[in-house]
């Protein structure tokens, strides 16, 4: 099978995407409305440099920023049944996967990539909230499946960036199938002894959360992801609860034991590097005997690996 | 038996039955004339019936899978499952009562039972939550499978949930983490494991005790990603549209079937199971215990894996 296609050069499509920003184009932050140029805001990892507001990001600028160099495989992706439910609704779904098709040059919402961090073989799957708000339907749990088999082949470790708001509807009860066989996909990786990491970004929502969204070995979130099982509206509507300040953002996770870390996205790649550090010994034990010290009371935070990595953070130049 | 509770479409089996108690009520049975009327209208009922049941609509089936006489899971247990013994807790918060498990034996075989419970009456509907689990219920669910997995028991759940408790606290306690958790055990136990989806199949919730190596489903349940109402309120943008999304996300036993996502339908007595409990629940035992029985003849290795190629090849192109 042809697991590994359009080997992707970032540098020059650095170039292309620097050609294609003009000076004067500029967004505005959803968080503290602050103007943004553009260029400012690719520089800056595509968080606001006013606010630390962390705008959304699809697989492109993730495998980018993440990836050695940038570089990266595009795994290619097996074809599904396409509107199993022949679902309409106010629009053909045909018509919305179009659509969000065309938008975004994507076939659909979770893109899978291969490529090292830190020298440590590591596959990708990001999924783009930009498509069809990232649902989780037939083409993702396959992408999903696909990228296990793939860290399987390559020992690599399994990372996923989550953001969805949950099931696809128009896929109806297959999209909540979804949730079994997405699971299926991270038992495969654990059985295989490699890492599996999640990193949920923001928005994280329903079935995604409640399948391979909450499994990880290791459970990340982006600052201020909103991340839960019901969306905060329909708590508000069901149960009329007062909710509370910062509910279902990633720090309250953090407070409340569901998270183990919220890190920054300046940060993640060098704190994914050093995870594999300590979970990928690549053949050698992961307890190393212990160094020829003249005491035994070693300070725990010396045995901790610098921060600073070799491989530099792409776009922190 | 008689339903106390009406459906709209129910309407004309309700006038001919309320026909039939008046007469009964008028006379002693020794008057022929009024006897051979009852009869006479005890056919039209049944005509009745077959009219509206025969070809129910989704929108329908969601009724009739969500009718308050419906036989619930604690039905199922004291119909079918001899010295049932409740096991709670999950030794980390508290008990649920929207999500309830324990030992029995079924036809003679010891298994796990575990079930949402919707509750009966007003009172009874709080006390579970209207069958809402907290996080607690699937880490309870995860408890009991794993103890049934350690000592070869099998599972046997019981599906009916409108869905998992949308609240603060439910996700504050890690409502998604509970889920997965529960669904990844479902999916390892290397014991048999047989779902029945009895009344309402609602999202997460239900997928959190449904990923079985068989999945049976009574006639008139639904089982879906979203209820009909949630889906038009964010389709259609009103909540109104819940006949038109219910008819979209081909939420029937039938169409499930037809995508291979469950793997058997049980027939319900006429005019759906609340209107014969008995019967719904007899029909129900044989169906898990040809199941059961097919299960027996595969290893632990073979269930856990058959479960796995199940779901993986499920939605497949050519697997349909
Ligand atoms: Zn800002």
């Amino acid at each position: 099978m042809n697991w590994l296609t359009n080997f992707v050069r970032p540098k020059i499509r650095a170039l292309v995407s620097k050609r294609d920003i003009p000076d004067n184009l500029w967004t505005k932050c959803r968080a503290c409305t602050q103007m943004i140029f553009h260029r400012d805001l690719e520089e800056n990892l595509h968080v606001c440099p006013n606010c630390d507001h962390h705008l959304r990001i699809g697989p492109d600028q993730r495998f980018a920023q993440l990836f050695d160099n940038g570089e990266h495989s595009l795994s290619e992706l097996p074809e599904v049944l396409s509107d199993p439910l022949k679902f309409r609704d106010s629009k053909r779904y045909v018509d919305r996967l179009k659509d969000s098709r065309n938008r975004t040059g994507e076939n659909d919402a979770v893109v899978v990539a291969h490529g090292t961090m830190g020298g440590h073989n590591v596959v990708l799957a990001v999924q783009n909230f930009a498509f069809m708000g990232g649902s989780m339907g037939l083409a993702a749990g396959e992408a999903l499946i696909t990228a296990a088999r793939l860290a399987v082949m390559q020992e690599a470790a399994l990372v996923v960036f989550s953001a969805a708001g949950g099931a696809r509807m128009q896929e109806g009860i297959l999209s909540l199938m979804q949730m079994p066989r997405s699971t299926i996909a991270v038992e495969m990786v654990r059985e295989a002894g490699l890492p599996y990491i999640v990193v949920l970004t923001d928005p994280t929502t329903g079935g995604v959360t409640a399948s391979y969204g909450m499994l990880g070995d290791i459970s990340i979130a982006e600052p201020g992801a909103l991340i839960g099982f019901a969306g905060p509206r329909v708590i508000e509507d069901t149960i009329r609860e007062q909710l509370p300040e910062g509910f279902q953002r990633a720090e309250y996770l953090l407070d409340h034991g569901i998270l183990d870390m919220v890190v920054k996205r300046s940060e993640m790649r060098e704190t994914l590097i050093r995870l594999f550090g300590f979970l990928m010994s690549d053949g050698k034990p992961a307890i190393a005997p212990p160094a020829p010290t003249p005491t035994s009371t070693t300070d725990v935070a010396q045995i901790a690996p610098p921060d600073e990595t070799d491989a530099p953070s792409p776009g922190q130049d | 038996m008689e339903s106390n509770t009406f459906l709209d479409f129910e309407k004309p089996i309700a006038e001919l039955e309320g026909k039939i108690k008046e007469l009964r009520h008028l006379t002693d049975d020794s008057d022929d004339n009024i006897a051979s009327e009852v009869t006479r209208l005890e056919a039209k009922v049944d005509t009745a019936l077959h009219q509206v049941y025969d070809k129910l609509t989704p929108w329908q089936k969601m009724q009739v899978a969500r009718h308050p006489d419906r036989p619930h899971f604690l039905d199922y247990v004291s119909g079918l499952i001899d010295e049932f013994t409740p096991l709670h807790g999950d030794r980390a918060f508290g008990d649920d009562k929207a999500l309830i498990g324990g030992l029995g034996r079924f036809r003679g075989t010891p298994v796990m039972v575990i079930g949402h419970e919707k509750g009966t009456g007003t009172a009874g509907r709080v006390e579970h939550n209207f069958g809402m689990a907290h996080p607690e219920g699937y880490r309870k669910a995860v408890r009991l499978m794993e103890l049934a997995a350690r000592f070869n028991v099998p599972i046997l759940t019981f599906v009916d949930t409108p869905g998992a408790h949308p609240g603060v606290e439910a996700e504050e306690r890690g409502q998604s983490e509970a889920i997965a958790r529960s669904i990844e055990c479902c999916l390892k136990v290397k014991v048999p494991f047989v779902v029945s989806i009895v009344g309402e199949g609602g999202s997460g919730g239900a997928m959190a005790i449904a990923a079985g190596n068989k999945v049976l489903m009574l006639e008139h349940s639904v089982y879906s990603v979203i209820s009909p109402e949630g889906c038009a309120s964010i389709l259609w943008r009103d909540a109104a549209r819940a006949r038109d999304a219910a008819e979209a996300l081909k939420l029937t036993a039938q169409d499930l079937l037809g995508y291979k996502v469950i793997d058997r339908i049980v027939e319900e007595p006429l005019g759906g199971a609340h209107r014969d409990p008995e019967i719904a629940m007899s029909s129900l035992g044989d169906a898990i215990a040809e199941t059961l029985k097919d299960l027996n003849d595969l290893t632990p290795q073979q269930l856990a894996a058959q479960r796995r190629d199940k779901f993986l090849d499920m939605g497949r192109p050519g697997v349909q």
